[in-house]
């Protein structure tokens, strides 16, 4: 299944609706990767709150999608981690290290305005 | 043959009555005597030492008297019921196990002793004394001993539910600000628990910074040191950064001794310093109001 990818304003927003099998989520880095550039997007929210699984693969691919972005010059934030889905991460080992998150996507915005506050938004 | 068999039983039966009739009515005769030989050879050995000499007596009387009882009527439900009342009543002075098995068969040396020097001339009656006497005496011992056993094990299942039930709020002391005091000692159940009620307080509370303050915990052993690691990590998954405040000395100590990582949380002195870098991320000033009244009258140059 497809992720839907809304451009809002100057972001992206992935909004994750049901379990990925791991092609979609090569695909959803891949989509974001080009979107990015072609919409000129300053931040990209991935929104996980559907998710109550998160196996190393998905966080390495969120980690991926992170890294790529910021390289294509964006933020990215990850936002509706689940209480129970973060503790079994933490017990894994999947830290998410170096990826910025947020409580849910009200929060994920804020956090973006804050770090992009610097330039006008058109 | 079967009828014949049942009926010597009967009779060995009938014979054992008779003999515990007669034991029961030396051992009340000699009562005082044997209670105080009792009491001397408790004193002697150095049980019961967190009770005085009076109280001894007294309890020494009673237990007496249920033991005669028991020994009677062969039911050792109501010493059953006076052992569980005595547990309640010695439990909270100190009295250990070894203590409570100790006095009650040091009770039954005495008694059988008694028995000995009474029935020392005709050995043959004193083996069928002692038939009737021992499996009676023991299984005074072991219901006195299960008894006062089964009280502790209670007593110490109501203090683990209490500290269970003492469990540690998370307290919002600001919007998006959440303080999660740690106090007394932790387990790894108990860390557990404090973790998911931080993640789901973060999650209803909307909290942006959580300070956990460790200042009431006496001592953090490798695991929940661990465990420690995993909450903030799992809380910063849910966009909320942790300030940890007031490790003490020695916790800094051991934490670095057994090599815990903890590069990656931020940590303040003490409680105060933590709200006020808390504030400080949330963007909050706190200041008196006479230097804010001062602030309004001559603003600094932005």
């Amino acid at each position: 299944m497809q992720v839907p990818i809304l451009k809002q304003g100057s972001y992206l927003i992935a909004s994750i609706q049901s379990a990925l099998t791991d092609a979609d989520l090569v695909q959803l880095r891949e989509s974001l990767v080009e979107q990015v550039g072609r919409y000129r997007s300053r931040g990209v929210i991935v929104d996980v709150t559907a998710l109550d699984v998160m196996d190393s693969f998905a966080s390495r691919i969120l980690r991926d999608i992170a890294t790529m972005i910021k390289l294509r010059g964006a933020e990215t934030v990850i936002v509706g981690i689940d209480p129970d889905v973060a503790l079994a991460m933490v017990r894994l080992g999947l830290n998410l290290e170096g990826v910025a998150t947020s409580l849910d996507l009200e929060e994920g915005l804020a956090f973006l305005d804050m770090r992009t506050k610097n330039e006008r938004r058109r | 043959m079967n009828d014949e068999r049942t009926a010597m039983a009967e009779l060995s039966t009938q014979a054992t009555a008779t003999l515990l009739r007669e034991l029961v009515a030396h051992l009340r005769q000699n009562r005082t005597q044997l209670r105080e030989e009792w009491v001397r050879r408790i004193t002697a050995a150095q049980l019961l030492t967190a009770m005085s000499r009076e109280e001894i007596f007294a309890e020494a009387t009673s237990v007496y008297d249920s033991y005669v009882e028991a020994v009677e009527t062969g039911t050792v439900e109501a010493l059953q019921a006076y052992a569980r009342n005595l547990s309640e009543r010695i439990i909270p002075r100190g009295v250990e196990t070894n203590e409570v098995v100790g006095i009650v068969l040091l009770l039954r040396d005495v008694l059988a002793r008694s028995l000995f020097a009474k029935y020392h001339g005709d050995v043959g009656v004193l083996n069928r004394v002692l038939d009737a006497y021992e499996p009676a005496a023991n299984r005074i011992a072991i219901t006195v001993a299960v008894g006062f056993v089964q009280q502790r094990e209670r007593v110490i299942r109501e203090q683990q539910e209490a500290i269970r039930l003492l469990s540690t709020p998370v307290l919002q002391v600001r919007e998006r600000l959440l303080i999660l005091p740690m106090i007394g000692l932790i387990d790894p159940q108990r860390a557990r628990q404090l973790t998911e009620q931080l993640l789901r307080g973060i999650r209803t509370n909307r909290a942006k910074v959580v300070v956990i303050d460790v200042t009431g915990v006496a001592a953090l052993d490798a695991s929940v040191a661990n465990h420690l690691v995993q909450t903030v990590d799992a809380a910063r998954l849910l966009g909320a950064t942790v300030i940890v405040t007031g490790l003490s000395p020695e916790i800094a100590q051991t934490l670095v001794n057994i090599g815990v990582d903890l590069g990656r949380m931020t940590t303040v002195g003490d409680l105060q310093g933590g709200i006020e870098e808390a504030e400080r991320l949330l963007g909050y000033t706190v200041m008196s109001l006479k230097e804010a009244m001062a602030l309004k009258e001559s603003p600094p140059p932005a």
